[in-house]
């Protein structure tokens, strides 16, 4: 089971998809193309058990996400077991469908955190972005209670080519909601976003001003909120270490169950994924074939097996490598080393003012 | 140029806000700083200076115990302490 003499690491992150189901629309939403229905998830007590297993696994904390979490109405109770299973919680919302009260019931119940996502630094166009009116509105009032309750919060911002002009306004607007952190979360293109690609993605000069642009929000707001950001993919020159190196730091369930190594996994068709109906997750992690199929290092090929740069980011992303490449066992194209980078030049110049496909 | 030294009140209760825990996880080998969408593997020194961080004992407290604990000179204590309580402070890991 170890590869190049390592042993089998312990996961320390669980993303709990509890349900697929969200008000909002937005054009790039990680949720795959094909959503699951209400009918397949899983219960309240299906989910007690399954954080036991985590922490048990040694899983340190679990992102509560969907999805909008906010759509169960089990919510509080998933929020209880996970804490009380020794979790740290995490709660990855839209704001809609999160109520002034179920925050309370939410904060009581131990939760640690709070993730919002914000679309844009105005209403109309954020609005716009996530298909639903009202949106924005109603993010700033929860954001505020988050504060009021005294639980951190972390404004999650995604940028593509309609807000990345605004970066700093975004850091502006999570400063004056009282967040404590940031992310600037470059759109990935895997699902939804893929499908509106040639939407969403920014220019190089876009991308350019925006990295300046971060970097000296850092500087001027050290200390008061701590920013997050990553290069975005197609215009960077390595790839990301994704997830972490695949079954290695984190594992993802989605609201029927099934257990992926990360949220765009079943994007690769030739995957089997193991369901927490039918497998502990202690044996998932170790020995379903999804959770096997690219871990450790040795099925890397070259130019990555050679690499100085092997067990940093081994070997990029495998959902992107197949999307650009047909190929799973490729390098991740976002590499300039790789063979196929030129056509992730070739995408990236690929920009059409078109509608957006919300995500429904 | 001189690195500015850090100065801390000696009667400041540092203390880890909500949503920063430290926690010792078997299964991860040991203690580990849970903040958000984060986790850090303190190194011994830090430990022990988190371990402190209560909210209850003064800043002053802090390093008399530590300068007690490792029979080092108070002064030394004081100033690298202060360092790394003002870099935890940057990164919204702890409240001064």
């Amino acid at each position: 089971m170890a590869t190049n003499g390592s042993t089998l690491h312990k996961p320390l992150g669980l993303l709990a998809e509890l349900t697929h189901r969200c008000p909002l629309g937005c054009p790039y939403c990680s949720n795959p193309l094909a959503l699951e229905g209400r009918a397949d998830e899983l219960d309240t007590a299906t989910w007690a058990r399954v954080f036991g297993e985590a922490a048990a696994l040694g899983v340190l904390q679990v992102h509560l996400s969907g999805g909008e979490p906010g759509a169960r109405r089990d919510l509080v109770d998933i929020t209880k077991s996970a804490n009380k299973a020794g979790l740290y919680t995490n709660l990855i919302t839209s704001a809609v469908g999160i109520t002034d009260k179920t925050l309370g019931a939410l904060a009581e119940s131990g939760l640690d955190h709070v993730q919002i996502s914000i679309q844009d630094s105005e209403a109309t166009s954020a609005d716009h972005i996530a298909g639903y009116d009202g949106a924005f509105a109603r993010k700033r009032a929860l954001a505020a209670e988050v504060v009021r309750l005294k639980l951190p919060l972390t404004v999650n911002a995604v940028m593509h080519r309609a807000n990345i002009d605004h970066v700093g306004e975004m850091v502006d607007l999570a400063l004056a909601l009282g967040a404590s952190r940031v992310e600037i979360a470059h759109v990935q293109y895997y699902g939804w976003a893929l499908k509106n690609r040639a939407g969403l993605m920014p220019t190089r000069e876009q991308v350019e001003r925006a990295v300046a642009a971060v970097d000296e929000l850092r500087k001027r707001h050290h200390g008061k909120i701590v920013i997050d950001a990553v290069v975005p993919d197609y215009y960077a020159r390595y790839p990301k270490p994704c997830v972490g190196g695949w079954g290695r730091r984190s594992l993802n369930i989605t609201p029927s169950g099934k257990v992926l190594p990360c949220h765009a996994a079943e994007s690769i068709p030739e995957l089997e994924f193991w369901n927490v109906r039918d497998h502990s997750l202690a044996e998932i992690w170790q020995s379903s074939p999804a959770f096997m199929a690219f871990r450790g290092t040795d099925w890397l090929p070259e130019p990555c097996q050679s690499c100085e740069r092997r067990d940093i980011d081994f070997g990029g992303c495998r959902c992107q490598a197949f999307a650009i490449t047909g190929d799973a066992r490729a390098t991740d194209p976002v590499c300039h080393l790789s063979p196929h980078h030129a056509r992730v030049v070739e995408l990236a110049a690929v920009r059409q003012e078109q509608d957006y496909a919300y995500r429904r | 140029m001189n690195e500015p030294v850090t100065v801390i009140a000696s009667d400041a209760r540092p203390r880890l806000p909500r949503g920063v825990r430290l926690v010792n996880n078997e299964a991860q080998g040991g203690w580990v700083l849970l903040a958000p969408e984060r986790v850090f593997k303190p190194d011994p020194i830090a430990l022990e200076i988190l371990k402190r961080c209560t909210g209850e004992a003064t800043f002053g407290a802090i390093v008399d115990d530590l300068a007690a604990t490792f029979a080092a000179p108070r002064e030394r204590i004081a100033t690298d302490v202060a360092a790394m309580l003002r870099s935890l402070a940057d990164k919204q890991l702890l409240e001064l």
